[in-house]
């Protein structure tokens, strides 16, 4: 499966649009990390176990999106967009789509 | 009594070990954009027309950077009479950087030459929380063009 944010693939001709896909998810953080997080807020610097919480919610929103396209046929999802939102306190939704295509 | 101790030890943590974490992080951005210099990321939406075949691949980079406790009191008194919080300034600039350096390095690792399409976004994920956690996340993400060899 091609994951493209342009509206091409290099290369590769386009034969039919699927449609759009998306996939989504809402993830909260883990209390014991939070805690951790407010320590690190004195100091300042990195939050890994939020930058890898957010990776990993990406990544399954990306896998939710990619099943969707399979689902119609598709081999590739071009123009993807990825959004985040936050929806109550301490808790994120990660959303991504974009156009399922069909290239030769 | 106790809780003015508590607060200016509070301060005192958040200036030296937050100086020291910037001043650290900025060494090693600069460190690591001067090994990433010869790939090229750029916001135009397409890559030029080319007759050499490539590939491409979406590349991603995220960071997660908290203030500390010294620049977010500075910040807050700083709000009462306007102007530029710097303190904020240079968080949001380590974050970009530090973000587009991650992406960066997933071009090289997959033998990407230029990355296009780049997209920035910025989310405060505590946002509305009431004790928050003063936190910005930055996401990098664009379009890898590979060569085929």
């Amino acid at each position: 499966m091609l994951i493209s944010n342009v509206e091409i693939i290099p290369g590769r001709r386009i034969i039919k649009h699927l449609g759009m896909v998306q996939g989504n998810t809402v993830r909260a953080k883990h209390a014991g990390k939070d805690i951790m997080a407010s320590f690190k807020n004195i100091f300042g610097g990195e939050l890994k176990s939020y930058t890898e919480l957010l990776q990993e919610a990406r990544e399954e929103a990306t896998d939710r999106m990619t099943r969707q396209a399979k689902g119609l046929g598709a081999n590739a999802v071009i123009n993807v967009r990825f959004a985040t939102s936050s929806i109550a306190a301490g808790a994120a939704e990660l959303f991504v789509y974009g156009t399922a295509v069909e290239l030769d | 009594m106790y809780d003015i101790l508590i607060f200016l030890t509070l301060m005192a943590l958040g200036f030296f070990f937050g100086r020291r974490a910037e001043k650290k992080h900025f060494k090693s951005i600069r460190r690591r954009e001067a090994k990433y210099r010869q790939i090229l990321a750029f916001s135009e939406r397409l890559p030029p027309p080319n007759t050499r075949p490539v590939e491409s691949q979406l590349v991603s980079g995220n960071v997660v950077i908290s203030v500390d406790y010294f620049k977010q009191i500075v910040a807050g008194l700083k709000t009462l009479v306007g102007g530029r919080l710097t303190s904020y300034e240079s968080l949001l600039e380590r974050a970009r950087r530090e973000a587009i350096l991650r992406m960066k390095e997933q071009a090289a690792a997959a033998g990407a030459e230029t990355i296009f399409n780049v997209k920035l976004e910025t989310a405060s994920i505590t946002k509305g929380n009431g004790q928050q956690v003063g936190c910005v996340e930055v996401f990098a993400y664009g379009t890898a063009i590979i060569p085929i060899a």
